[in-house]
């Protein structure tokens, strides 16, 4: 029930997107999105509703905190 | 698919493990980690996470999955509805098979109740458009996540006019439980990986009462394997130095301040108030009930019928469950009388209970 998933948005129609994951595509109401979405973003998707944009900058941030943290020497 | 491979990483997600168990070495006690979110659990027993923990830090499941937390009376009362002439019940599927006192709706559906599962509370509405003749009634049960999303149908349905569309609400918030369990002394909690889709909604900052009220680290934790193990190593190391802080493990989703737009939906459209837990009893002003404006989409109030007394299914023991008293193993039912194919209890009904993810992956 509380299943969001991170899907990629494919195309905008006014308050409605048509998102994808593994192939399946859903559509999602922006209405509940407080920031603007652009064709390519990756929003998290829960019940219909787009409830969280997925911010790249942050993604790539953490995966670098995370190879940092099992690869110390890398970062020297 | 882009920031979910990388975060399956196999190379990755041992290192983060390996980084855990040399951080536990130097733990004083070994500690009880709980995740509160059905996401988290499915995730720890579908990937195995447990099994690359150390043995000095355990994880529990905690009240996350808002259908196993959803009290008998509920589901009673819903039955009783779906009885009413005319009437039509919508619902996310995983409430279906939970047991009533003395019946589930996929059982009224067999005898011809009208029942239909939909994706979303606004396909409900669409639903009560399409069919003028008749009641139609959505099934609101869910944390922050789900809340804004029934909000929103409301205001669509108000907005057109409909007189044939209304919510049975159970609809819970956090970190309520969260704090009923922290001063619980025999839980011994350690620290809390915080949902991470709730927590979109309500923002990390919502946890700060809580990690300075009773001490206990909080960090809000995406659900890939290299995230939840990531939040592990976050709150072991918080633990180590003995911090109690919020840590946002998740930033690539959520914010300190959480999604103000869905916050708004919620206060315009429902109230706090005290709300049932199975497993933790009445918590104050856990719950949210629709507000007096909205009375006329309020199905409590809208339709009377009797409900039976309230009884929860004989030997089950879901509310340990949920408590992290007991892992679901521990239950004599577990695997023997009670599966998916014939649960017993809620926790093994929901895809993200716990009994249900501790039968399909094992423990
Ligand atoms: S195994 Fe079944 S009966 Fe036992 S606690 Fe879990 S759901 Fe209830």
């Amino acid at each position: 029930m509380c299943l969001g998933v991170p899907m990629q948005i494919l195309e905008i129609n006014d308050d409605m997107v048509v998102a994808e994951i593994d192939g399946v595509q859903r559509e999602a109401s922006l209405m509940m999105l407080g920031e603007p979405v652009a064709v390519g973003d990756y929003v998290i998707v829960h019940a219909g509703f787009a409830i969280s944009r997925i911010d790249p900058a942050e993604a790539e941030e953490t995966l670098r905190i995370m190879r940092e943290i099992f690869n110390p020497e890398d970062m020297a | 698919m882009r920031f979910q491979d990388e975060y399956r990483d196999r190379g990755l997600v041992q290192g983060l493990a390996a980084a855990i168990a040399e951080e536990a070495q130097q733990l004083p006690e070994p500690v009880r980690l709980m995740e509160v979110c059905g996401t988290h659990t499915m995730a720890i027993a579908q990937f195995g996470l447990k099994s690359l923990l150390p043995e000095q830090v355990k994880l529990v499941s905690g009240p996350g999955c808002p259908v196993c937390v959803t009290p008998v009376s509920y589901i009673d009362h819903a039955i009783s509805l779906a009885g009413l002439p005319n009437m039509v019940i919508t619902t996310f599927g995983d409430l279906l098979r939970v047991p009533g006192s003395h019946s589930s709706l996929m059982a009224e559906r067999a005898k011809g109740a009208d029942i239909r599962i939909v994706y979303s509370a606004l396909d409900a509405v669409k639903l009560a458009t399409e069919l003028p003749e008749k009641q139609v009634i959505f099934l609101g049960v869910g944390f922050e996540t789900t809340t804004p999303t029934v909000a929103a149908s409301i205001l669509a349905a108000q907005q057109q006019g409909r007189t044939n569309f209304s919510v049975l609400t159970s609809h819970k918030t956090m970190p309520g439980p969260m704090q009923a369990l922290s001063a619980d002394p025999e839980l011994k909690i350690r620290g809390y990986l915080c949902p991470a889709h709730v927590s979109t909604v309500i923002g990390s900052d919502a946890y700060r009462p809580l990690a300075e009220k009773f001490g206990i680290p909080c960090v809000v934790t995406g659900f890939e394997p290299a995230d939840v193990l990531q939040g592990v190593l976050m709150l072991v190391r918080q633990c180590r130095a003995g911090q109690a802080r919020v840590e946002n493990q998740y930033s690539r989703a959520v914010s300190p301040q959480g999604n103000a737009k869905a916050q708004e939906l919620i206060k315009n459209v429902f109230e706090p108030a005290d709300a049932v837990w199975r497993g933790l009893g009445v918590l104050p002003e856990s719950g949210l009930v629709l507000r007096e404006t909205y009375a006329a989409f309020d199905a409590v109030r809208r339709f009377q019928v009797a409900l039976p007394d309230a009884c929860e299914p004989a030997g089950c023991r879901c509310g340990e469950v949920l408590t992290g008293r007991i892992a679901p193993a521990d239950c004599p039912l577990f695997g023997t009388v009670c599966s998916p194919e014939t649960p017993v209890g809620a926790c093994m009904v929901s895809s993200e209970g716990s009994c249900a993810a501790a039968w399909r992956y094992g423990q």
